[in-house]
């Protein structure tokens, strides 16, 4: 009786083999989208609450249930925040710190990222390798005598010894970043630039800069949040020049609740906004799963 | 006046990969030379050591009476055409054609004078406002060419223009850059892997391999006396016919012996006789003729293995005592796998090789 409609058999296996795979298939991607889905709430509800509540009237802080959806729009904490004592000053302080920083780490790293891009000189990878090592240092350790010498040097507690400090732990990033954006930029059209009655450096402006400048540009972003959000350097090498996240984390336990939401919704939004806009190259850094 | 010579360049890279050595060649003015040979010869890095590009390790680089050697590219009045086209895409065609004259601080009226004409001249004055992501392969080709050309250089450099084109645009490509090249009059200097591409475009064919040059002359020197059993192999289609003879004297008479059968070989390779010797006939400087039962002292009996119809030629593989061998007959010749062939090879086309060191000897 078996083996009376053979053909029949296989293709009833072939088909309960197929559902058995297909269900495991929906399982495991079920299971990936439920594991990304908490990954991502994880990191989304407390941006949310924070939002929410910056943009609350001040009382609704204390509220407990927490409100999921808000009742009442309100600039009230903001206001309030923004007009605090130092906020604005630290606020300037942070803003000048991020754009040194950017300045002096495009100078010094993009030319090294340039020639880790283009030439194959000895010892490039223990170079890039000892480059990304450097963050390996802690700030804490590195810091003090940074303070020390920041001392000496008479720039202690202003807004430069933070941006060399910032500078120097954007580095890494601004090197191999470029580095990566330069690789990207085919050599062909360089020595075609040199064919064509271009110096070396002709050939670096008019062809590679037009086209490594989107890369760049986002280069610049990430280091600008990279010094935006950095607090500790900060704290420890200034007093009264504090950048924005040293100033509010100097004032925090001293200050009620709506002050500490809006300060946080304060320091979150340009970081948002900031990583939204370069994704796409930080995408293409880090290994694009899909465009 | 711009000939070019090149006195005992050699390229080494990390040390120890002589990739050119000591390569001397003299190239006149206005004459297309053709660097050809397979990939990893040195072809590429001897053109762009001409460029400016690489720096040769050993031996000194002259363009028109001047060394060259120690100038950078922009110096050396050179033009040259890439293999990927290195086409500018930040730039329009008209910037990409005008980028070099621009460099030059040519005047306006003249760019575009110039440009204009480039452009006319390679067929892409439609185009001019385009960027490079907006142009097919062929387009992006003709911009190379025209950014190169545009720049009346003294020498014009090409390295492997043609290979990313598809087959038939490659063919058009090809005669309309061998009319450009000849209407310009530019010394040209042209690496290719491809033996039809060399043979069709150049005046002559230097043929290069481990770094050397082996072979330079016209392409039908090239052809007809290929200088190694390399040679012969490499140019043609289908390459050269090469078989294992042995030489000996019959009745007097120096034969070579291929299994039972022989052919008369001349008189001035008496000095091999009784040795082992590569005979050397291309396809279709071979006559076939069915065997008519009566065997022949001269000329060679194969076993047809495979016929191949070419079109205007049918292409016949045959085995002679268990060597292969490639005969080129009339298309509508009466042959069929399996029936025994009478070959015989035009007596004055014979080249012989020495079996060691595969090189020719020369008879005549």
């Amino acid at each position: 009786m078996r083996n009376a409609n053979p053909a029949r058999e296989t293709g009833d296996d072939f088909r309960s083999l197929r559902q058995a795979r297909g269900r495991r298939h929906t399982l495991g991607r079920a299971g990936l989208y439920l594991l990304a889905t908490v990954m991502a709430l994880w990191v989304l509800a407390p941006i949310y609450l924070i939002t929410i509540t910056a943009f609350s009237p001040r009382d609704v802080v204390r509220e407990y249930p927490k409100q999921v959806i808000p009742r009442e729009f309100s600039v009230e904490s903001m206001d309030f925040f923004v007009n605090s004592t130092g906020v604005l000053g630290s606020l300037w302080n942070s803003v000048l710190v991020a754009l040194i920083t950017l300045v002096l780490s495009t100078i010094i790293g993009a030319p090294a990222g340039y020639a880790l891009a283009r030439f194959a000189f000895k010892g490039r990878d223990p170079y890039r390798l000892v480059i990304l090592s450097t963050r390996a240092f802690p700030i804490v350790i590195l810091s003090i005598p940074l303070a020390v010498t920041f001392l000496t040097w008479g720039i202690y507690d202003s807004i430069y010894a933070v941006a060399l400090m910032h500078t120097a732990l954007a580095m890494p990033f601004t090197v191999l970043i470029t580095s990566s954006i330069f690789v990207s930029v085919p050599h062909d059209l360089e020595e075609a630039a040199l064919t064509l009655g271009c110096t070396p450096l002709q050939a670096f402006l008019r062809v590679v800069m037009p086209l490594a400048l989107p890369g760049l540009a986002a280069a610049s972003i990430f280091t600008f949040v990279l010094s935006w959000n950095e607090v500790f350097a900060a704290v420890i090498l200034t007093l009264q020049e504090r950048t924005l996240p040293a100033h509010v984390l100097g004032v925090l336990t001293s200050s009620p609740p709506h002050f500490r939401f809006a300060a946080a919704w304060f320091m979150l939004a340009p970081s948002l906004i900031f990583i939204f806009l370069i994704r796409r190259y930080l995408l293409g850094l880090w290994g694009r799963i899909s465009r | 006046m711009a000939n070019i010579e090149l006195r005992g360049i050699t390229k080494i890279f990390d040390k120890k990969v002589r990739a050119v050595n000591d390569v001397s060649l003299t190239i006149a003015d206005q004459e297309f030379m053709v660097l050809l040979g397979p990939s990893g010869c040195g072809k590429t890095t001897l053109m762009r050591m001409i460029a400016g590009l690489e720096y040769p390790e050993a031996g000194r680089i002259v363009i028109g009476g001047g060394d060259v050697t120690d100038l950078p590219p922009r110096k050396r009045n050179i033009s040259m055409v890439f293999q990927s086209y290195a086409v500018f895409p930040h730039l329009t065609v008209f910037d990409n054609i005008a980028f070099g004259l621009k460099m030059n601080k040519t005047g306006k009226a003249e760019i575009v004078r110039r440009t204009e004409e480039a452009a006319e001249l390679v067929q892409l004055s439609p185009y001019l406002e385009r960027y490079s992501a907006q142009l097919s392969g062929g387009q992006r080709q003709r911009v190379a060419v025209a950014r190169a050309i545009v720049m009346e250089p003294a020498v014009l450099l090409m390295d492997e223009p043609l290979s990313n084109l598809d087959a038939l645009l490659r063919l058009n490509f090809r005669a309309e850059l061998k009319r450009l090249v000849a209407e310009l009059k530019t010394t040209t200097i042209y690496v290719t892997h491809d033996q039809v591409e060399a043979m069709s475009l150049g005046d002559r064919i230097a043929v290069m391999r481990d770094g050397k040059i082996v072979q330079c002359g016209t392409p039908m020197e090239v052809y007809e006396r290929p200088a190694t059993e390399f040679i012969g192999g490499f140019i043609g289609s289908p390459p050269m016919n090469f078989l294992k003879v042995r030489l000996e004297r019959v009745d007097g008479e120096l034969r070579a012996m291929l299994g039972s059968h022989g052919l008369p070989a001349p008189a001035m390779l008496a000095d091999h006789a009784d040795r082992d010797l590569l005979l050397g006939i291309r396809a279709e400087n071979i006559e076939a003729t069915p065997v008519d039962g009566v065997a022949s002292q001269d000329g060679l009996v194969s076993k047809t293995l495979v016929v191949e119809l070419l079109g205007a030629q049918m292409l016949v593989t045959g085995e002679i005592d268990g060597q292969g061998i490639k005969v080129l007959v009339r298309a509508d010749a009466p042959i069929k796998p399996g029936v025994d062939l009478l070959l015989h090879p035009e007596l004055d086309k014979l080249r012989w090789f020495d079996a060691e060191s595969r090189n020719e000897i020369v008879v005549s």
